[in-house]
């Protein structure tokens, strides 16, 4: 069972439940659970996309995109059924927040989807969560059943004549499933390929209807900014970035765990003050601010607030929230080639820089790590990531390619430190396996 | 949609709003890359080679997907996109194969022609290459997987195209893999079952997939490429033949798509594509045969056999009579043949007894549709006709190009199209309403359809304008009754399936009894008046010719037709008869004869087929055959060796027809020249030899109604139009003969007594029905 | 009654697949989760499974192999009856995912993706599971094991172990 932590920091908006029992419909409900959408049911649908825009909610699953501007494209009439569609693939490295929310609040979700479904006019919700996590679908599945057992999904929900059906799903392994139009794809019982675009969900998505695809957290907020009013929830955070996010902090610092922490939050003070500091007493090396894909920081350039613009102008991402903290007896090359061996092993394939680019890249950083590399191996590395940047078929490729780009730029040092055969510094016994296949 | 002007490379274009970028440029001659963009197929944007520069976009975009709208401007070349392009290049590198110089596509490659236009040189990464041994997964096909680039051509004109679906791709990442739909040991697919039109091979970008028949025969420079028409089929595909030479002529090693200006386009199937190697066989005849003291047939000089073909000839008409010689022609000779066989025949031999094998009822369809021009429908049009209605036949397995056009027009038109017939096709997943017929009752579909109760027959009584296509099973009152019905609505046109490459062109080149070229009456011969000596009775019918009752014939010549397996004749009916051959092989037919002719193929000649539509294209040369001549030259020496001045047959040279000016009896007695005032009229030379051809096709141009033919587009080689109705309507007894049509029903693989000789289309076959046994075992 | 006639499946997961293929929009839908709750009964996607899914959903087995072969969790070959996945993924592999591999190879004495004789386990090196906040973490066919240690290894197994002797035992009674 995943440990709960807490630190005084943290202002538990979306997390409040946690811990709490709130799995159980009663209990949720016993917790303020169904009140948002009661209230909802009461308003226009243009009022609940209102309140949803101005309290400044932007997207949790990674591209920060405003949650209120992105219900508003859903246009009002359409000839094909309207969806929504949450999704819960995390599997972004370095992300294990949705994790927690189906685990301790998977009526959030529910609620949340409602919210949704109401605001844009859609009569039934998909919640999609990773194949691996099989318990927490057991967990979800009950709940959407007490839901329908109490009369808040199905034909007639909370006896308002109002219709809304939630349809649960599981993937079966697959990263790139976690992108919208690859989602729907899989979804649809087909490989996860993404589609190309014009046209955007917003318009053709689902089964070819509008879709509204939100990630898990952002769902599972949606109730909360009901409940408090928009301008409460905005007031949280910073301008443009409302509320509080659920940080995954990982990798060397002393006490990791997810925290829920305001937008804006510095992020130094969050792994030397949330996170406890550099654990065993060692020194930070960099840092990976919003899951593995984001560009890595160097210490110098942790001194920054949480929020999309802010981490944006660092040069980096706020990504999904995952923030992995690496410590300075860690290879930097090393780090590189496991980070993109996920890419590689997640590639979906479809496109020719992305396919070939990060098989080209895993290899190259194998041989260099492994003590064969040749001097103008850095400047290819560099070269053959920049040139998959911004040219392929959907983000993925960029996700592999930036952080890629941002190590060897940032850490160019450690890199040269391998040549001449020179051993890694940092080697220790055995050398990373990467065998995943 | 109306049209946009945007701005490309600073040039100013237009285009209806929303084309694709790539097609908009393409035809503005600005030319973008592209390994996965496929006109007609679906869109994937997977190479990411076309990307270009839109002003106010931040990222490169896919000239594949974007839609070209009012005022955007677009930069196609600049050192960004070629860099781009050239890192693409350099991608797909790093896991192919660099043995170019071993490949089977070097030189047809479009992945070293992008590296030799973006110059992608150097070898960056020095990693090992993904290996992956080859398979072969058909007769037809092979796959080479480090190759392969993953533009999904061939999974999708498979599927889409084809609606065969036997493609798929397998695994993720740079472990994708194209997969056919038989998994083999490791459940991985390693096997096709599908049609093995070979679509896959030709769209393939690279070597990945590679034709059983061709690869690591030749380099693509060593060959010769041709651009014919298919011997097989009645749709007439054009293939494009590569051949080499060889120590007995050439050889043809490669049929496939190269030029991609027939109306087929992009498509062909096994037969077009694989079954040309029948002119190969080592039992093709290379030279006369003669059938000596013993009753054997013995290899002859041409003069000898010749001289006795002729001299006997000769002796039957000058003692018992022209009545007592038949002949019979060919569904797959040239029309300029079958026109020429007749008049031979006619005039020569001076007998109507002059018959083909009729696949179909054309000489019904034809007079069904007397008097009413315009009312026939060429294949070309079928891709972009708003609504078609097939009453019977089985295009997907018969007529595999016409099915191809349906359903390109499905697919990517929207038409509609309804299916009657008596038993289930495949084509029904393309129609929009189908109707069941019984067995035996297209006859009352023009009444079924009239009635207008059920959905089927309101859905075509609201089409606005309607292409009717009839299957084979279709005959005399049955076509009559449809037409009928047809010509009383405003926009309802007509085809006709029959079978063979040039059946059609039989039909209206006059191999009838009854009915001469344009399916003009022998009893009423209008243009044809001018034949000397022309008999004016009907004569005998091909069975009636073969009939045992009928006391057999003095002579017979039988050109490129097998009756006596078709027919199943009893040999006594030829007992006393003098059988004279000429064809390709030793058939069962030929293995009768006194004298047998080695002739040349289809793909050995020049001349003009008429395709089941009316489509009328010119045929080339490919190759050679020593020994072997084509029919007409045949022909031409045997009215030699008869003694005949080979003038009044072939209008070849000067004053062709002149001879006849001093003679006292026949239409044309004291006439001027016709022939060449006709040549002068239509700005055309006199042919000088005597074996050219197309000296009957002026003529054919000349007398034969229907047959007026665009010279300008022929001669570029474009198919043209030709028409059946006769200006007059027939009443001619061939229409009466619906016992005298039998249908082929070729399939994918089989070609009649031409594909028994395609050792290539015999083990697809073998390989085929060896796959549904073992499925059926299971 | 599952509208199969003959189904290699338990009779309740074959009115589980009667149920889901018509829990979608379009019956294809239910493909990604028939093939996952198949692989469960059956231990992999056998021929026999591919081909009665594809019956079911009116797909061609061409199909149905090439959406299973695209996700990393759907198997062709059999696995052990308990198949650890050792998450090696950044955030696990800073917490000494790696050693923590390397111990279970050790006590079971099996390379990548091999199973041992028993076929009680088998072991495999698995993308980020999302549970970086705990790492390093691995997941035992679907339960989750969090903020390990080398020396947690022995545990875990004999545990295993005694789980399949209980089933086993509660299996012949
Ligand atoms: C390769 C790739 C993987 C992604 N994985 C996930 C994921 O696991 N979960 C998620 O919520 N969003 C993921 N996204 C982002 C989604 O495409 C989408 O933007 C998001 O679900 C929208 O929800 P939001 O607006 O609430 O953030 C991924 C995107 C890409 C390109
Ligand atoms: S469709 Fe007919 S004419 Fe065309 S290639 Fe095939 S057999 Fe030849
Ligand atoms: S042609 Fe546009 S991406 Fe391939």
């Amino acid at each position: 069972m995943p440990r709960l932590v807490s630190h005084p920091d943290e202002v538990k908006i979306v997390s409040r439940r946690f811990g709490q029992g709130a799995a159980n419909i009663d209990r949720y409900i016993e917790l303020g659970g169904y009140e948002s959408v009661k209230k909802c049911l009461a308003q226009t649908s243009d009022w609940i996309v209102n309140e949803i825009k101005s309290s400044n909610l932007r997207g949790r699953g990674g591209a920060g995109f405003s949650t209120g501007m992105k219900w508003s494209f859903v246009p009002k009439q359409s000839a094909k059924p309207k969806y929504i569609l949450v999704n819960g693939d995390e599997s972004e490295p370095g992300t294990c927040k949705d994790h927690l929310i189906f685990l301790h609040d998977p009526h959030a979700v529910i609620e949340g989807t409602i919210i949704a479904g109401l605001a844009v006019g859609a009569k039934s919700g998909f919640i999609y969560l990773r194949g691996e996590y099989r318990y927490l679908l057991e967990i979800l599945e009950r709940a959407v059943a007490d839901a329908y057992a109490r009369g808040f999904l199905g034909k007639n929900i909370f006896g308002s004549g109002t219709e809304f059906e939630i349809i649960t799903q599981t993937g079966a392994g697959a990263y790139e499933v976690g992108e919208e139009s690859a989602l729907m794809e899989s979804l649809e019982g087909k490989r996860g390929i993404p589609r190309i675009k014009p046209p955007f969900p917003a318009v053709v998505g689902l089964y070819g209807g509008p879709t509204v695809i939100n990630n898990a957290e952002t769902v599972a907020t949606v109730p909360h900014v009901i409940a408090m009013g928009a301008a409460a929830y905005a007031e949280l955070g910073t301008p443009r970035n409302g509320g509080t996010r659920l940080f995954c902090l990982s990798g060397h610092v002393q006490f990791p765990g997810v925290y829920e922490l305001p937008m804006g939050y510095n992020l130094k003070k969050m792994i030397y003050e949330v996170g406890g500091g550099v654990a065993n007493g060692n020194q930070l090396k960099a840092v990976v601010p919003g899951g593995s894909s984001t560009p890595v920081l160097r210490p110098e350039e942790i001194d920054i607030g949480m929020d999309f613009d802010q981490v944006g102008k660092a040069g980096s991402m706020l990504g999904s929230g995952g923030v992995v903290v690496i410590d300075d007896h860690t290879c930097v090359v090393e780090f590189a080639l496991r980070t993109i061996g996920f890419y590689q092993h997640e590639s979906c394939g479809w496109c020719i820089p992305c396919r070939e680019g990060t098989d080209w890249l895993k290899k190259s950083l194998a041989r260099f790590h492994a003590g064969f590399g040749k001097a103008t191996d850095i400047d290819n590395i560099q070269y053959l990531a920049e040139n998959m940047l911004g040219r392929t078929f959907c983000p993925l490729g960029d996700a592999a390619a930036m952080p890629t780009i941002a190590f060897v730029k940032k850490f160019r040092k450690e890199f040269e430190d391998h040549l001449n055969g020179e051993p890694c510094p940092f080697a220790r016994e055995g050398v990373p396996h990467l065998t995943v296949v | 949609m109306p049209d946009v002007t945007f701005t490309v490379d600073g040039k100013k274009l237009t285009a209806p709003a929303g084309t694709l970028l790539i097609e908009a440029c393409r035809k503005a001659g600005i030319e973008i890359p592209s390994f996965c963009y496929y006109p007609g197929l679906s869109l994937q944007a997977a190479c990411r080679m076309c990307l270009v520069r839109q002003e106010k976009v931040p990222k490169l975009q896919t000239a594949c997907t974007t839609t070209v709208a009012e005022g955007q401007i677009f930069t196609t070349e600049s050192p960004e996109i070629t860099q781009a392009r050239k890192a693409m290049t350099e991608l797909l590198l790093g896991n192919h194969p660099l043995d170019c110089p071993v490949c089977d596509a070097g030189g047809e490659c479009e992945l070293q022609d992008m590296t030799f236009k973006y110059g992608a040189g150097e070898s960056l990464y020095a990693e090992t290459k993904q290996h992956r041994n080859e398979q072969q997964w058909s007769p037809a096909v092979f796959y080479d997987r480090p190759r392969c680039i993953l533009c999904y051509r061939c999974v999708r004109v498979c599927g889409e195209g084809m609606d065969v679906w036997a493609l798929g791709v397998e695994n993720r990442g740079v472990h994708s893999v194209i997969v056919p739909n038989v998994p083999g040991e490791n459940g991985g697919g390693d096997q096709l079952d599908c049609e093995e039109c070979g679509m896959c091979i030709d769209i393939c970008p690279v070597g990945a997939l590679t034709s059983g028949s061709y690869r690591y025969k030749t380099r693509p420079w060593e060959m010769n490429h041709v651009s014919t028409v298919c011997t097989h089929c009645a749709d007439g595909c054009k293939v494009t033949l590569g051949v080499r030479q060889s120590n007995n002529g050439s050889e043809i090693v490669r049929g496939d798509n190269r030029d991609k200006s027939g109306m087929n386009g992009d498509f062909l199937c096994a037969k077009g594509r694989f079954g040309f190697d029948f002119v190969n066989h080592p039992e093709r005849l290379t030279t006369p045969l003669l059938r000596n003291a013993a009753g054997e047939l013995e290899p002859a000089t041409w003069e000898d056999a010749l001289r006795v073909a002729g001299a006997r000839l000769k002796e039957v008409r000058d003692s018992r009579g022209g009545a007592t010689i038949g002949v019979i022609g060919s569904n797959r000779t040239t029309n300029e043949e079958n026109y020429l066989l007749q008049k031979f025949a006619r005039t020569v031999l001076a007998t109507n007894n002059i018959d083909h094998e009729r696949t179909t009822d054309y000489a019904a369809f034809a007079c069904a549709l007397a008097g009413h021009p315009g009312k026939t429908a060429g294949l070309r049009e079928i891709p972009s006709a708003p609504a078609i209605l097939l009453v019977g036949g089985n295009p997907t397995d018969e007529h595999p190009f016409l099915a191809w056009q349906l359903r390109t027009n499905v697919r990517l038109n929207k038409a509609r199209l309804y299916i009657a017939n008596s038993r289930p096709i495949k084509l029904e997943r393309q129609a929009k309403l189908t109707q069941e017929l019984p067995p035996g009752g297209y006859w009352r579909l023009a009444a079924f359809l009239d009635a207008g109760q059920s959905d089927f027959s309101k859905a075509i009584l609201a089409e606005e304008s309607l292409i009717v296509i009839f299957g084979e099973e279709f005959r005399g009152p049955a076509v009559e009754s449809l037409i009928a019905w047809g010509l009383k609505r405003a926009n309802v046109r007509f085809a006709y399936l029959g079978d063979h490459a040039n059946s059609h062109g039989a039909a209206d080149m006059g191999l009838f009894p009854d009915l001469l070229p344009g399916y003009v009456p022998v009893t009423a011969p209008g243009p044809f008046a001018e034949y000397p000596n022309l008999p004016a009775a009907p004569g005998k019918t091909l069975p009636q010719m073969l009939d045992v009752a009928n006391g057999g014939l003095g002579a017979l010549l039988v050109v490129g037709a097998n009756p006596v397996t078709r027919r199943e004749v009893d040999l006594a009916a030829l007992q006393n008869t003098f059988l004279i051959v000429q064809d390709l092989f030793l058939t069962e037919t030929a293995a009768l004869a006194h004298v047998v002719f080695p002739a040349a193929s289809l793909y050995e000649k020049s001349g003009t087929v008429t395709n089941t539509f009316g489509d009328l294209q010119m045929v080339r040369k490919a190759s050679d055959r020593a020994g072997a001549k084509p029919d007409f030259e045949i022909l031409v020496r045997l009215a030699g060796a008869m003694g005949e001045e080979v003038k009044k047959l072939v209008p070849f040279g000067r004053g062709a027809m002149t001879a006849d000016l001093g003679q006292s009896r026949g239409a044309q007695a004291g006439e001027a020249d016709r022939h060449a005032v006709w040549l002068e009229a239509n700005g055309l030379e006199p042919r000088l030899s005597p074996f050219d051809p197309f000296a009957v096709l002026d003529e054919i141009e000349r007398l034969v109604p229907g047959y007026k033919l665009d010279r300008m587009n022929l001669m570029t080689g474009n198919d043209v139009r030709t028409e059946v109705a006769p200006t007059q309507p027939a009443t001619a007894s061939a229409i009466g003969g619906e016992d005298l049509i039998v249908p082929a029903h070729d399939t994918l693989f089989t070609s009649s007594t031409l594909g028994r000789y395609c050792s290539g289309l015999n083990e697809i076959e073998a390989h085929q029905t060896r796959e549904h046994a073992e499925a059926a075992a299971d | 009654m599952s509208t199969e006639t003959i189904s290699i499946f338990s009779p309740e997961l074959a009115t589980r697949f009667d149920a889901l293929v018509t829990k979608y929009p379009v019956k294809r839908s239910a493909l990604v989760p028939m093939l996952l709750y198949a692989q469960d009964e059956i231990g992999y996607l056998s021929d026999a499974v591919i081909t009665e899914i594809a019956h079911r959903l009116g797909l061609t087995e061409l199909d149905v192999r090439n959406v299973a072969s695209y996700y990393s969790m759907l198997r062709f070959k059999p696995a052990g009856r308990y198949n650890i996945q050792v998450c090696t993924n950044i955030c696990c592999m800073l917490r000494g995912a790696y050693d923590l591999y390397e111990r279970f190879r050790e006590e079971l004495n099996i390379g990548p993706h091999g199973a041992t004789a028993d076929g009680l386990f088998s072991l495999e090196e698995v993308e980020c599971i999302g549970a970086c906040s705990w790492a390093p973490a691995i997941q035992v066919n679907y339960d989750f094991h969090d903020e390990l240690t080398p020396d947690l290894v022995p545990g875990i197994l004999a545990d295993y172990r005694g789980r399949a002797q209980a089933e086993g035992s509660k299996n012949h009674a």
